[in-house]
């Protein structure tokens, strides 16, 4: 009877405002400013997809939550923003609405970020993930690729068939790097596999993501990796009895007989590291914070039942090495899928190259493009 | 290539071919009445998503479809509206049709973005699904690609065995010759979008119900355009609509595959490949058509709205 009432209740608020023919976008309006008390600061965050309850954009906000908890602090966010002309515009908003400080979540939100900055130099903006920066804008992003290398180390030990797939998202370096991370993981522990890559060229399009894994499955791939935040590919690996690593937030929820692990974010210790320097009046602009593990910001998920405690215990021995600092991922000698060397022995990938990756490392199976 | 693999793409091509075969058929029925709707795009989108939020909270994937069906009725209903009563331009109400519906999905659908849903699974079918090749091509999919295997037959059965049907096609041919014939054009018409639109809705359902399980934004990913596109491909009739889905969602599994299996061929131009097929089999059949000299395939009245007797 109550089920009813909420379907009836659902339906005539769909008939109402179709008949009211009002389109609203799915965003919040541009919070209000209501009298803010001295001495408080006010942090804004722009955020490309919806929160949700798991996700890229759900990271982020547990990390807005973290700051929250810091006292003194007001927060607000707009959710659901798409990259181009309406990013410009929320972020405006921001800037007008008196926030001290700007966090910008996502790559596309860079050129916005950039044109509104320049208007309101007394604003201090945070974009994440891109390259570009001025007086008052710093970037950061974390090393996720340490993350991704623990999670092929799991999937290149659970592998039977040394075939692993991997649903990826754009040729671009960041997806690029992930998954070069995460083969040379796979390799390290199992050096006759294999990663298999299709690229959907989306972001989130669960339909077509879970299309690509099951094209994966076909071609006798038993763990299934993925770039999107959509759970199309886990559902994929655990519809066949396949496994699954998952990406962004712990994916367990959505296929707890398929998820191995996940490479997540953590964004909490970033946030509360640029507060403070707002706070005691350090922070400058023209920066890029690029943290990883020793840091706490980028981790794995809990590992799910199936995966045996010996690979547990080898996988946990390398975070380990990445929480006290030391990080090999990029260590020649590396080779690319030609077998030509790109990384001489013992030298360590600059940061640089890393953030402009555009070519595969040996075992991944695929077009780099 | 295995014969696993071949059997396997081929049992892709059907289940990425159902929704697209739903809404084709539904665009089909619409303009064999005469009324062109370029809505069906964002028909998919909202019935994809009353289709998620029902079965979301009851819990029954059949009240869900239904709730798909009547959703794509309803939002039909408003074309009709505009289209036969205020005689808009039906061009321009479809796509304002597309706007609406796929911004009202993401409106409502924000709260439940990433939500999973129990939907359809999949059902063998007894004894059939065990013969060879065809076993596993046809009969190890969920209910609704079974749905989709009637669906065309009985369009089919509509369209061209019923006085029904016999009604519809001449409202969408002449419909002045059907009102001399005693017949009520203007209702034919409304019956045929709002049955139409049902068709698209079941399209949309399919993708939130079996296909992903869970709700989104951006469900319908294009699909309502490829639909009216394979309209023209299919000549208006729903044995071809049933070849032209097959043929869109068996080469996007094939380009899926041929990534898959490790080929350099540059994935955006294989993400291309469903696509730019669809326009040149449309340019082929246009041609193919003109050939036919004179009989066009399209309804004779399509897209002309009944003026009121002065």
């Amino acid at each position: 009877m109550k089920n009813w009432l909420r379907i009836a209740g659902a339906l005539a608020l769909t008939l109402g405002l179709a008949l009211a023919g009002c389109e609203k976008a799915p965003e919040k309006a541009a919070p209000a400013v209501d009298g803010p008390k001295a001495g408080e600061l006010k942090v804004g965050f722009v955020y490309t997809s919806p929160v949700g309850e798991a996700g890229y954009s759900w990271a982020h906000d547990q990390g807005r939550k973290a700051i929250e908890k810091m006292g003194g602090v007001k927060t607000s966010y707009v959710e659901a923003v798409k990259e181009g002309a309406d990013a410009e515009r929320v972020i405006e908003n921001m800037a007008r609405g008196g926030f001290d400080l700007v966090f910008t979540t996502s790559f596309g939100f860079m050129d916005p970020t950039m044109k509104v900055a320049k208007d309101f130099p007394k604003v201090k903006f945070m974009h994440c993930s891109g390259f570009k920066s001025s007086e008052n804008v710093s970037n950061y992003f974390g090393r996720i690729y340490q993350a991704r290398y623990l999670t092929g180390m799991t999937a290149g030990l659970m592998t039977k068939s040394n075939t692993i797939g991997y649903v990826a998202a754009f040729p671009i370096p960041e997806v690029i790097r992930g998954i070069n991370a995460f083969t040379l993981g796979v390799r390290s522990v199992n050096p006759k596999a294999q990663v298999r890559v299709v690229w959907t060229k989306t972001w989130f399009d669960p339909a077509l993501e879970k299309d690509a894994a099951i094209s994966l499955l076909d071609v006798g791939s038993d763990v299934i990796a993925q770039h999107q935040d959509s759970p199309g590919p886990q559902e994929a690996a655990q519809e066949r009895g396949k496994y699954s690593i998952g990406y962004n937030s712990d994916m367990a929820a959505f296929a707890p007989k398929a998820h191995l692990t996940a490479a997540v974010w953590n964004w909490a210790p970033i946030y509360e590291a640029i507060v403070k320097e707002v706070r005691e009046g350090t922070w400058t602009g023209n920066r890029a914070i690029w943290w990883g593990m020793d840091k706490g910001v980028v981790d794995i998920a809990p590992f799910g039942p199936m995966v045996p405690k010996a690979v547990q215990d080898k996988v946990n021995a390398q975070k380990e090495l990445f929480k006290k600092g030391e990080d090999k991922v990029f260590v020649g000698p590396i080779k690319d899928q030609a077998g030509q060397v790109k990384i001489a022995a013992g030298v360590k990938a600059e940061d640089k190259e890393l953030l402009g990756m555009t070519w595969f490392v040996e075992g991944v199976v695929g077009s780099v493009q | 290539m295995s014969p696993e693999l071949i059997i396997a793409l081929f049992a892709a091509a059907v289940q990425a071919g159902t929704p697209i075969l739903f809404a084709t058929l539904g665009e089909i029925v619409s303009e064999k009445a005469g009324v062109m709707n370029l809505g069906v795009e964002g028909v998919i989108a909202l019935s994809a998503f009353a289709a998620f939020v029902v079965c979301h909270l009851t819990g029954s994937a059949w009240l869900g479809l239904l709730a798909g069906g009547l959703a794509g009725t309803l939002l039909c209903g408003l074309h009709s509206l505009v289209c036969q009563v205020f005689l808009g331009n039906q061009v321009v109400s479809g796509l304002a049709l597309t706007l609406f519906g796929v911004g009202l999905a993401t409106f409502l659908g924000t709260p439940y973005v990433g939500q999973a849903t129990e939907g359809f699974g999949k059902i063998a079918v007894p004894l059939l699904s065990d013969i060879p090749v065809l076993g596993p091509i046809l009969f190890r999919h969920d209910t609704l690609v079974y749905l989709g295997y009637i669906a065309p037959v009985a369009v089919w059965f509509l369209l061209n065995r019923t006085s029904l049907g016999l009604g519809l096609r001449a409202a969408g041919e002449m419909p002045a010759a059907a009102a001399a014939a005693g017949l009520n054009p203007q209702r034919l018409r409304a019956f045929g979008v709002l049955a139409g639109g049902f068709l698209c809705g079941l399209g949309g359902a399919y993708l939130s119900l079996a296909h992903t399980h869970l709700w989104t934004t951006g469900l319908s990913g294009g699909r309502g355009w490829v639909a009216v596109a394979l309209v023209i491909f299919a000549f208006w009739r729903p044995g071809r609509a049933v070849i032209g889905a097959l043929l869109f969602g068996g080469v996007m599994a094939f380009q899926l595959r041929l990534q898959a299996s490790g080929t350099n061929i540059p994935s955006s131009l294989l993400l291309m490949l469903p696509y730019a097929l669809t326009v040149i089999v449309l340019v082929f059949s246009a041609a193919r058509a003109r050939e036919r000299s004179g009989a066009s395939a399209a309804p004779a009245a399509l897209g002309v709205n009944i003026e009121p007797e002065g």
